[in-house]
């Protein structure tokens, strides 16, 4: 019997996952210090990064535990502004920024958590289309709420005023979020080097979580709930243990992206960037965690290249094509059959191997 | 004591009474059949017996503890592991971890453990490995550990459902029809497995089948439902020279 085959297989899409986070970044690094990046592309660099952790995250609820969400940018927005409120505080105490942005977001993740915990447990009680319906409404009350939060920041401490600024803040105080208005004047922390050790934790925890006994417990869910039940796997618990954890890293990436502008508004994470982040998990392959990588880099730098390239005119029509393309072949009964022949030559191997 | 105690069980379906007045026990260690035509409420006793419906009226009882109310994870725990009638298996996962799930309350670690698989992470999982194709051997699909679950042909799905539900070291086990859908000689070979299970992982059989001269074969004591209600009980000589069984197996 060959463990070591079965460990290799599972090891794989790690290796591939890793593989292309470090290969990329390396590439990407030496291109920026030989000054062959341009101004467009290399502003392009913290943001997929972001995107990368939200498709992975993503991934973990639609494609592992199988629920579709659509709010994930909800999370993502929670994240981002108590990122922004976390590293304001901190500004004069901890010197260091990436220090600062580290704790930044340790507490976007339990923030993010949190919520994802409020959200999840009446939410998960629904099934299919009212469970993407309801994380669809989520993502935009959370819009709606940081449109009217105001957050101001004194030698008293913090400030909270919802719908108006219900306070009034000292001589030096600084108004953090301003309601409709967002956030100004971040200290923009954010580096390429911070979104790429992002990425591998990311990559690190969740691949990790896939080859565990929760994580096959949350894929036992996903294929036949009502097995999983009788085999004493509560389908409630490992919904939520998903769920959370998926909120926990988009929040992560929230206060990445966040902190490398230097204004943002609640109105950047609405229904689209969810709808663009799904977008990246489908193309990508429902539970390919590599998949979801390669999708979110080439799906957000791809009409950057065509611009490159001078193909200017044409460039959302290629990028369109391709789109449609990559749909077509993921659902299509070419891509079915392929995976068939798989299968067979691995069916046709093992015969030999059991005798 | 017996193992497992059925008394005056029934359910409702809206006017439609599925199970009525059901009296049943289970001894430690026997192998009992479940009998009846279709439609005679066999699967929905297994469905109150593991916690899937609640029954309207009556108790179930395992080892003296009550069942009725508890949910599907927690019956499992207590004791009882099941198969279904239509196959339910984790299709996208290899047949070696369909058994290992059946691991879950059996073989634990913490979930800081599994997400830095630290700690007691890799030695739990060899040991799931371990034991997870010891099972397989038994039902001779260690040879397909790496298979999708869906990719195995339909008699072995059977077998691996049993293997996921004994994983969970049952004291009770429940087959829902195992042999439907299966050719004589496959169906000859499942009683025989079914046999060496019982006495190998020490686990006590109810079950479902719907051809009354198969389980006549292995089964010790029978029940007989017919449209929700007992109708016979007793050893397979007893119900099948008894007329109502007949009448109601040739009517059905
Ligand atoms: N969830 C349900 N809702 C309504 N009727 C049901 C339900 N489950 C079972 N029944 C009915 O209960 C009766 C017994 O069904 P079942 O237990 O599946 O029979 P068997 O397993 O003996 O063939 C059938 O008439 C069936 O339609
Ligand atoms: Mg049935």
């Amino acid at each position: 019997m060959d463990m070591i085959k079965h460990l290799m297989e599972t090891r794989r899409d790690s290796v591939i996952a890793f593989g292309i986070v470090i290969v990329g970044y390396v590439v990407m690094q030496a291109l920026m210090a030989t000054g062959n990046l341009s101004y467009t592309i290399s502003g392009l660099m913290v943001p997929i990064c972001a995107y990368i952790v939200m498709a992975v995250s993503l991934n973990l609820t639609v494609g592992i535990l199988g629920e579709l969400s659509l709010g994930h940018a909800g999370f993502m927005s929670v994240g981002a502004f108590t990122g922004i409120v976390v590293t304001t505080v901190l500004a004069g105490s901890v010197e260091l920024p990436m220090l600062r942005l580290a704790i930044a977001m340790v507490a976007a993740a339990l923030a993010a958590a949190v919520v994802g915990v409020i959200v999840g447990v009446p939410v998960l009680r629904l099934k299919g289309d009212y469970l993407a319906i309801v994380t669809l409404a989520f993502g935009e009350i959370i819009k709606n709420i940081v449109n009217v939060l105001y957050i101001g920041l004194d030698s008293r401490g913090l400030h909270f005023g919802l719908v108006t600024p219900r306070f009034t803040l000292e001589e030096g105080g600084k108004m953090i979020i301003n309601g409709p208005i967002g956030v100004s004047g971040i200290d923009k922390i954010s580096t390429f080097t911070a979104g790429f050790v992002l990425i591998l934790i990311t990559l690190f925890i969740i691949l990790n979580l896939i080859n565990s006994r929760q994580g096959r417990a949350i894929m036992a869910v996903r294929d036949n709930k009502i097995a999983a039940d009788s085999i004493g796997i509560s389908t409630t618990r490992y919904k939520l243990m998903a769920f959370v954890i998926s909120a926990a890293f988009a929040g992560m990436a929230g206060t990445l992206y966040a902190m490398n502008y230097s204004t943002v508004t609640a109105a950047k994470f609405d229904f689209n960037l969810s709808i663009l982040v799904l977008v990246f998990v489908v193309l990508g392959g429902l539970g390919n965690i590599w998949g979801s990588v390669i999708a979110a880099i080439l799906l957000t730098a791809l009409p950057e290249l065509l611009r490159a390239l001078n193909f200017n005119d044409y460039r959302m029509l290629v990028y369109a094509v391709l789109l449609i393309a990559l749909m077509l072949f993921n659902n299509s009964n070419f891509k079915q059959r392929l995976l068939e022949r798989r299968a067979m030559k691995q069916a046709e191997k093992e015969p030999k191997e059991v005798a | 004591m017996a193992l497992l105690e059925v008394t005056d069980l029934g359910i409702s379906f809206g006017g439609l009474r599925a199970v009525d007045e059901l009296n049943m026990t289970v001894e430690q260690g026997a192998l009992v059949g479940l009998i009846g035509p279709n439609g005679a409420g066999k699967t929905t006793v297994f469905n109150m017996l593991t916690g899937v419906y609640r029954p309207t009226d009556g108790g179930i009882r395992l080892d003296g503890e009550n069942l009725v109310g508890k949910k599907p994870h927690e019956i499992c725990k207590m004791g009882i592991a099941r198969t279904f009638q239509n196959i339910r298996l984790f299709n996208k996962l290899p047949v070696l971890d369909n058994v290992k799930t059946g691991f879950h309350n059996e073989v634990t670690y913490t979930l800081p453990e599994s997400l830095f698989h630290a700690g007691s992470y890799r030695k739990k999982e060899k040991q799931m490995d371990e034991k997870a194709m010891e099972i397989l051997k038994v039902f001779d699909l260690d040879g397909q550990w790496d298979y999708k679950a869906a990719n195995l042909p339909y008699g072995k799905q059977r077998k691996l459902e049993i293997a996921r539900a004994l994983a969970t070291d049952p004291k009770l086990l429940l087959l829902d029809e195992p042999a439907a859908g299966m050719n004589p000689n496959e169906t000859a070979e499942l009683m025989e497995t079914i046999e060496l299970v019982r006495r190998r992982f020490q686990v006590t059989v109810l079950l479902i089948e719907h051809d009354m001269k198969l389980v006549s074969g292995i089964c010790e004591y029978l029940y007989v439902l017919n449209f929700g209600r007992l109708l016979a009980q007793g050893t397979p000589v007893e119900v099948l020279s008894n007329p109502e069984v007949v009448t109601a197996y040739l009517g059905g």
